[in-house]
């Protein structure tokens, strides 16, 4: 059984690293981008019947900060 | 006073942290590993050193937040005992949730090494009572996430209990409020990005962060 966990910055939380993507688009001509905000993605492979409660619990104690950060859980793919 | 310095892979600051507590206090830190599962029982002061432990991989912190070692420095915290975590070591703590908010990249998007002025905030702590409230210091920084976030209502609780020790004088990397070091509620545990350590003898070029050292050796004398 596979998970996706996307880790994204709370609206509000400075995201340097979208910004400076967002100069490079804009430095390649792409001027129709508002606004850039990069995440990250990790992949699980878990064991076949992982509760979505322990699947939560790995995001809140270790692969998000909840201070600045959002999760979402996609499952089975 | 006994003291000990917690060393994670990836640690760089440890030495110099071990260097800093034997200079002051007199007596030589206990180095322990990341693995450890328990400190002393006695333990007076607990130093969280800066570094890129883990490699920063996933978040600056979160792997050494979550090593065995945490959990004892988290109990000896709750006991009293004071632990001083320095740039890696303020991330590691934040992450731990022994400090209210967290550390962004720099606003700027770039590694900033260099000197920096600071403010004392609060001279009425165990770490910083050897300087006058107000007072101008010095300390380098060298951090590539030091962008100080927490919400509004965290930053005004940190502001209104005297809780911001340390505030940059200067923009350094974007942190609110331009904090640079706060405390717990209870005082005894102090997160800061600048480096003291590195600023404590006259070859240095600066020793204003020798203070702080002497001060927390100090509040333990007065405190035994």
């Amino acid at each position: 059984m596979k998970a996706r966990i996307f880790v994204t910055l709370k609206g509000g939380v400075l995201d340097p690293q979208g910004r400076a993507i967002h100069h490079a688009l804009e430095g390649l001509g792409f001027d129709a981008v508002n606004d850039v905000r990069a995440g990250k993605l990790i992949e699980l492979d878990l064991a076949d019947g992982t509760s979505d409660e322990d699947i939560d619990a790995m995001c809140k104690k270790l692969l998000a900060n909840t201070v600045i950060e959002n999760y979402r859980i996609e499952k089975g793919i | 006073m006994k003291s000990a310095v917690i060393v994670f892979p990836g640690s760089n600051c440890d030495r110099d942290l071990a260097v800093a507590f034997e200079k002051v206090s007199g007596r030589k830190p206990e180095m322990v590993w990341h693995r450890e599962t328990e400190l002393p029982d006695d333990i007076d002061l607990i130093g969280v050193p800066g570094g890129f432990s883990y490699g920063d991989y996933l978040r600056s912190g979160a792997m050494a937040a979550r090593s065995p070692v945490m959990q004892a420095v988290a109990k000896a915290a709750e006991r009293g005992a004071f632990v001083l975590g320095i740039c890696n070591g303020f991330q590691v703590l934040t992450e731990t949730g022994l400090l209210p908010g967290a550390l962004l990249r720099n606003a700027g998007g770039h590694f900033v090494c260099r000197d920096v002025a600071l403010t004392v905030e609060n001279s009425q702590t165990a770490f910083t009572s050897r300087y006058e409230t107000g007072e101008a210091i010095t300390y380098p920084v060298a951090h590539h996430d030091g962008n100080y976030f927490a919400d509004a209502d965290t930053l005004d609780r940190l502001e209104g209990d005297g809780r911001v020790a340390l505030r940059y004088a200067e923009q350094v990397n974007g942190s609110a409020r331009n904090i640079a070091g706060i405390l717990n509620d209870t005082g005894n545990v102090l997160g800061m990005m600048p480096h003291p350590e590195r600023v404590i003898e006259p070859a240095h070029g600066c020793t204003d962060g020798r203070r702080l050292f002497e001060g927390l050796v100090e509040s333990f004398l007065t405190k035994a």
